[in-house]
């Protein structure tokens, strides 16, 4: 056990703080509205330009080739830098990890440069009307089109993240009517100007038009377009589950840099708060603390070659409900100033609570927890 | 950065494990509730001849020359395994004390010989003072050694856990001359973290062990037909247990390290710690008792034991509270109210 970091790592935090502070934009509107989401772009493109967008991937596609750890430094830098959340991260922390691992080289070669660039920009096409925590209902079927090679796909998708901005879909199509549930299912990108698709954004809680709902009528994809194996994309789509509920899309820094401000708020505010809010401050900085040395010790297991699997459910709850607290605490703060709904504050408590909600909501983790990770009986 | 333990450090670890397993199961617990001294008979030497006892001194002083680090790991299986024995006060706190102030009972310590215990200033009641060779007594002045015959215990009431054997020191009645110093202000400090940090661990250890006591229950008990682990609300008292464990332990690894590399931010990763584990075991308790229904609540049945621990834990050594008024000190200043 070595708990300081390599004169290496301690190089690449250096090198990273250094570009992060010069470069990171300062007062960038929500990228969840069409004009918030076009200047996010610009700072997408800077980042790649400078090979900051994907920094664990391997050069050729635009990355660093940083480790695992080198990878949570640069998410503690670039949260604590103050930057922005990521419009591209569904493309590059969600499908991404899944085409290194399914895709065949010439679907990395098509696909990961330009995601890194954010010249296509995708969205995850999974929920349906029908089909949100049973996902395995999904209905959105794909029909064998032979002469042309390739599936027509007609059916809806719904809550569609950035869905209205986005260049690309990935998703999950009915491909096997007879196979049951999550039997049949085969793991599909689609460009969103293909004929016969329509895209309709819609508000989500805070107002911002981040939702989508995304229409299929008889849509063309080429067999160069189905990731993995027909009929395995339950399997296929698992592999982005867990990055999705673990580490990569929601690593320690945005905690801690959460974390961080609630003590700045509380150095402002606290002298005339109620006490108990000195408390809870204190909690939301060792939780994130926990949830930070947590993952040091995920990493070092998955640098050993363990496979982290269902436990990555235990960090899925722990740090959405983190950050619903760290708000919670926040608003009591600042007290009737928290109406404002310019407040950073009150803008992040609604994006917050949305948390335990989206991949995979926290009861369905917690069914995932006892089943899978203390192995208790499914029925 | 590489946060994990070597191979002899888990082989070690899996040893006491197996001690354990075998020596201190719940009969074993059970009887120390009715016996004399509160303690188990022959754990004590077992610990001692692998080492365990002395494991934080020199080999010079008859220890192992090993870390807290080392330590840490072997802590956690006597909290899972309840063991009545005052092992955090001797090994994490009482030998790395008397070792480093070369004091002649240092080897004694180490191999077992005898048994120390502990009375710092903040850690709560001492226990099992009456069993003890030497009480270390915390006075402004620092740590003294003294012989439990000259430091007025007192016998304190009916301990929640009934293998507990609980008194207070008069610390006035500890003449300087009497019992000689072996540790000044900062040695005290470190002291009271290991023993804090030790304590912790082992409410880690009960976390687990309630945990994996309430899985196999819910897997056998049967109601409306059909195991009542299979039952949702069930998986999620037990999720959340297991969630509360999963976020403390490596906090009590960290705090493990800290002390061992003598880093400034000790205090800090001590209390954080103590807080998370607390509250983990406290939770995991409280889940456990409500998962097994009845059964749980009655006192043939083996859960109690290990719930009464980490009630008698939680407290002891600085309560979840208390650590994160510490932390609240470091990160937000004083506290003026």
């Amino acid at each position: 056990m070595d708990l300081t970091f390599t004169p290496d790592e301690e190089a690449f935090r250096d090198e990273c703080r250094r570009w992060l502070h010069a470069n990171v934009p300062r007062g960038l509107p929500s990228g969840d509205t069409r004009e918030g989401f076009a200047l996010h772009l610009d700072w997408e493109r800077k980042l790649f330009d400078a090979r900051w967008a994907v920094v664990s991937w391997p050069e050729e596609y635009g990355g660093r080739g940083a480790s695992p750890m080198e990878w949570l430094i640069f998410e503690e830098e670039y949260y604590r830098a103050g930057g922005p959340q990521r419009v591209t991260q569904n493309g590059i922390f969600l499908l991404a990890p899944t085409v290194f691992e399914f895709g065949t080289k010439a679907q990395q070669d098509r696909i990961l440069p330009r995601m890194a660039a954010a010249e296509d920009l995708w969205c995850q096409g999974w929920s349906e009307p029908n089909a949100g925590s049973d996902l395995a209902g999904i209905q959105s079927r794909g029909v064998r089109d032979d002469e042309r090679g390739g599936w027509r796909l007609s059916g809806q998708k719904t809550w569609t993240t950035r869905g209205a901005f986005c260049t690309h879909l990935f998703g999950l199509f009915r491909t096997d009517p007879e196979a049951e549930r999550h039997r049949g299912l085969t793991y599909l990108l689609v460009p969103l100007d293909a004929p016969g698709v329509t895209v309709r954004g819609f508000g989500r809680l805070d107002g911002d038009e981040g939702f989508a709902e995304v229409f299929l009528d008889d849509v063309f994809v080429p067999d160069d377009d189905v990731l993995g194996e027909v009929n395995q994309g339950w399997s296929v789509a698992m592999a982005t589950t867990s990055a999705e509920r673990g580490l990569t899309l929601r690593s320690p820094g945005r905690f801690m840099a959460t974390a961080a401000r609630l003590v700045e708020l509380w150095r402002e505010r606290g002298a005339s708060a109620d006490p108990a809010l000195r408390d809870a401050v204190v909690r939301a900085y060792i939780d994130a603390q926990a949830y930070r040395w947590q993952t040091f010790q995920t990493v070092t297991r998955m640098t050993d070659g363990e496979n982290v699997g269902a436990e990555s459910s235990l960090t899925k709850v722990f740090w959405s409900e983190l950050d619903v607290r760290m708000h919670e605490t926040a608003l009591e703060l600042l007290g009737a100033d928290a109406e404002l709904d310019d407040s950073a504050w009150t803008r992040g408590y609604q994006f917050a609570l949305s948390g335990p909600i989206y991949a995979g909501t926290n009861e369905i983790q917690r069914n995932v927890i006892a089943e899978r990770v203390l192995g208790m009986p499914r029925r | 950065m590489r946060f994990a333990f070597t191979d002899d450090q888990l082989a070690f670890r899996d040893a006491v494990r197996e001690l354990l397993a075998h020596e201190c199961p719940p009969s074993v617990v059970r009887d120390a509730w009715v016996s004399g001294s509160g303690r188990t008979e022959g754990v004590w030497a077992h610990l001692g001849g692998m080492g365990v006892l002395g494991l934080l001194a020199p080999e010079s002083a008859g220890g192992l020359g090993l870390s807290d680090v080392d330590l840490v790991l072997i802590l956690e299986e006597t909290g899972y395994a309840a063991l009545p024995e005052p092992v955090v006060e001797h090994a994490a706190v009482g030998v790395p004390l008397l070792a480093s102030a070369g004091h002649d009972a240092a080897t004694a310590a180490a191999t077992g010989e005898i048994t120390v215990t502990t009375a710092l200033a903040n850690q709560g009641p001492t226990a099992y003072a009456d069993a003890a060779a030497l009480v270390l007594v915390e006075r402004a002045d620092g740590v003294h050694a003294a012989a439990p015959a000259a430091v007025g215990l007192v016998a304190r009431g009916t301990p929640v856990d009934g293998s507990r054997r609980l008194f207070t020191v008069d610390r006035a009645g500890v003449g300087a001359g009497l019992a000689p110093v072996v540790a000044r202000r900062e040695g005290a400090a470190l002291a009271f973290d290991r023993g804090a940090l030790g304590t912790a661990a082992q409410l880690v250890g009960l976390a687990r062990r309630m945990i994996d006591m309430t899985v196999g229950y819910t897997k056998d008990r049967t109601q409306f037909g059909q195991p009542i682990g299979s039952f949702q609300a069930v998986k999620h008292h037990l999720a959340d247990a297991r969630i509360a464990l999963e976020f403390a332990r490596p906090l009590v690894y960290r705090a493990a390290w800290v002390v061992a590399a003598g880093e400034p931010s000790r205090p800090v990763d001590v209390s954080m710690a103590k807080a998370r584990a607390s509250e983990a075991a406290l939770l995991a308790a409280r889940q456990a008792l409500q998962c097994h229904g009845a059964i749980g609540y009655s006192y043939e049945y083996d859960l109690h034991l290990y719930m009464k621990r980490a009630w008698a834990l939680a407290g002891a050594w600085g309560d979840a509270a208390w650590h994160r008024a510490r932390v609240g000190r470091a990160i937000l200043g004083p506290d003026a109210s």
